[in-house]
């Protein structure tokens, strides 16, 4: 009898009622203006300001169609895509080569290397806005999406460095011995050994690093005015006018771009977990 | 073909420490040579400097007459087996031992039946697309195993590769991989701190303490002619009990506690103190010899353990054979302990030198 209570109270701690009371209120929290967007999307312009909160009385597709009807919908979307895949790559690829050689070649020279590259991580980029500004202008790059590459870049190596090296650090060295003894070269062992073996903390650092990415306004508002060279954040901004604002076609717009987010997101967080783990139990 | 590896001189150091402290060695071509030690005693060390993986920071490894003290890892044409198997976790087992055939561009018409073959050696083919997460410890290990061998080396290395299996596993694997030496005549150089593991796999092993080689020779010859007392130590059980001796002309009279006198072969003249080192299973109980009582008796099946305190308060360990007698004898027993003097071993007590032949 008394066995059976423990058991059963033992079942009921287990389930962690007081911590599931506060998380389902925390993310009601953060729900709530997440919903309000998509609902109304749905509304017609008249309702958005009759009844913001409710359900639509009459539902509607009207904002997404006149939305996929402009063109220049595409083409902020294309230059946002190719901002984050251009600059992820380069993060991964150049993050992951860098941390390799620190993670090995261990010298007084690679330490300094290193902490360069984590300062990065201390000092807001945005403190160098002006300089960045007037780099560009030299080089010619504004109004291009070249000038927020190298900047995306800069941003996220830092990260990507600290997350990488940690992580190689933590790689059994034996496993580099054994391809080394097989006869691989240093790029051979990287290619076919390091990459492979730290896919879940290459995931952390490109998720890491897209929603930042994606959804900067700061550098597109400086350095592009130019139509056809805008990101969808950039032209959101546009919308929203000194008298007036397009609210319908604006949290549309926001919808859509939180899309392909949420959306990796969702089939990048079981990796993502596991890659900010498992830099920390290896000792 | 396999190799002699050469050892001339070998020095190691890290900072003020001599890992390696010039050991010499010939290992012959397609010999079973083990290095056996007790951890921080530079066995690794020293393997891991024919392996490449680290500097020979003082005289020169050869493989027959060419000296590869600056040749890369792998161009010295080497097979190497790990302790944690260092096998590539996102590989399957065929790409695995696949790999080293491939980054040595041996044409890919080859490398299918080689790695077959190699799999088969060792007793998994039929395991030849798992991934290494779905193998056991034993099953990983002869990947690692078949991994090394597969590109055909001409010198082996395995550094402690038993360590992390279970007791009944280790012996099995230790059967497995001695018959498949003998197989392919690989010259085989193996570090172990097992001592029972290095006699039963061994064609020769070195005992090492401290960066130094101590014994070099036949698992045989060391276990019953140990040269100095870390070895009579190290590699089984040794008793060892304080004594007198006077040597001359091949023959030492021992006197033990003033009381026990018994004569034995000597290899040189000497008077003075001395250690009689003598294995549990080499003492006996008798009617005459070194007086003691018995303090602790184990039955071990077998065998009979005492621990036999003697007049000057030592403790000694005493293994008697069930065969041998008919009953155990009792706690408090006042008793004799006695020995064969040509199995027993005498060493100079400063210098540790050998007294005994």
């Amino acid at each position: 009898m008394a066995k059976e209570r423990k058991l059963h109270s033992l079942r009921v701690m287990n389930m962690h009622i007081p911590y599931h009371i506060i998380m389902i209120i925390w993310s009601f929290i953060s729900m709530f203006p997440v919903w309000i967007l998509i609902i109304n999307t749905f509304k017609i312009r008249k309702e958005i300001y009759t009844n913001p909160f409710g359900l639509p009385k009459v539902w509607t597709l009207q904002n997404y169609k006149s939305l996929l009807a402009n063109a220049n919908f595409f083409v902020y979307f294309r230059n946002s895509f190719l901002v984050v895949v251009v600059s992820l790559f380069m993060i991964l690829f150049l993050g992951s080569l860098c941390a390799y050689a620190l993670a090995h070649w261990r010298t007084r020279f690679s330490g300094g290397v290193y902490f360069f590259f984590v300062l990065g991580m201390m000092l807001p980029i945005k403190i160098a806005t002006i300089r960045l500004l007037q780099i560009m202008k030299n080089l010619g790059l504004m109004n291009s999406l070249f000038s927020l590459y190298p900047v995306y870049i800069a941003m996220g190596l830092p990260t990507a460095v600290f997350i990488l090296t940690e992580f190689i650090h933590g790689l059994p060295t034996e496993l580099y011995e054994a391809g080394f003894m097989d006869g691989a070269g240093r790029f051979r062992i990287y290619y076919n050994i390091v990459l492979p073996l730290i896919r879940p903390a290459l995931a952390t650092v490109a998720i890491y690093n897209l929603v930042p990415i994606w959804n900067d306004l700061w550098f597109p508002l400086i350095f592009i005015t130019k139509e056809d060279q805008k990101t969808v954040l950039l032209a959101v901004t546009m919308l929203q006018g000194q008298y007036s604002t397009d609210w319908p076609k604006l949290l549309t717009i926001l919808a859509m771009s939180a899309l392909p987010v949420i959306t990796l997101y969702l089939l990048m967080s079981k990796q993502f977990v596991k890659g900010l783990t498992a830099g920390a139990v290896k000792g | 073909m396999s190799h002699a590896v050469i050892i001339d001189k070998a020095v190691k150091r890290y900072g003020d420490f001599q890992a390696v402290n010039g050991i010499s060695l010939t290992i012959k071509p397609g010999e079973f040579f083990t290095l056996l030690g007790p951890s921080g005693c530079g066995k690794t060390t020293l393997l891991r400097m024919i392996a490449g993986f680290n500097t020979v920071d003082g005289g020169e490894i050869r493989f027959d007459d060419s000296v590869i003290n600056n040749v890369p890892a792998h161009k010295r044409d080497i097979g190497m087996v790990f302790q944690n198997y260092a096998i590539f976790p996102h590989l399957n087992v065929t790409d695995n031992v696949a790999y080293g055939l491939k980054a040595r561009k041996v044409p890919n018409a080859e490398i299918g039946p080689r790695v077959m073959e190699a799999l088969k050696m060792v007793q998994i083919d039929h395991l030849a697309t798992r991934k290494p997460n779905e193998l056991s410890g034993g099953q990983q290990q002869r990947v690692a195993l078949a991994r090394a061998f597969v590109i055909e080396p001409s010198v082996l290395l395995m550094d402690e590769p038993l360590s992390n299996l279970d007791a009944k596993l280790r012996v099995q694997m230790r059967t497995t991989i001695k018959k498949l030496q003998r197989r392919l005549g690989i010259t085989t150089v193996y570090v172990t701190h097992d001592q029972e593991e290095a006699l039963a796999i061994s064609d020769r092993i070195a005992v090492m303490k401290e960066g130094n080689i101590m014994q070099v020779g036949a698992p045989e010859e060391i276990y019953r002619k140990p040269a100095n007392p870390f070895v009579a130590n190290f590699i089984g059980v040794s008793n060892f009990i304080d004594c007198d001796v006077n040597a001359s002309g091949g023959k030492a009279e021992v006197t033990i506690e003033g009381k026990y006198h018994i004569s034995m072969p000597a290899n040189q003249a000497y008077q003075g103190a001395a250690i009689l080192s003598a294995r549990p299973e080499q003492l006996f109980l008798s009617d005459k010899g070194i007086p003691g009582v018995i303090t602790l008796a184990l039955f071990l099946g077998d065998f009979v353990q005492y621990e036999i305190r003697l007049e000057n308060d030592q403790v000694i360990e005493l293994n008697e054979y069930t065969k041998d007698t008919d009953s155990t004898r009792a706690v408090g027993e006042n008793v004799f302990v006695d020995f064969n003097p040509r199995q027993v071993s005498l060493y100079k007590k400063d210098s540790q030198e050998v007294l005994s032949c």
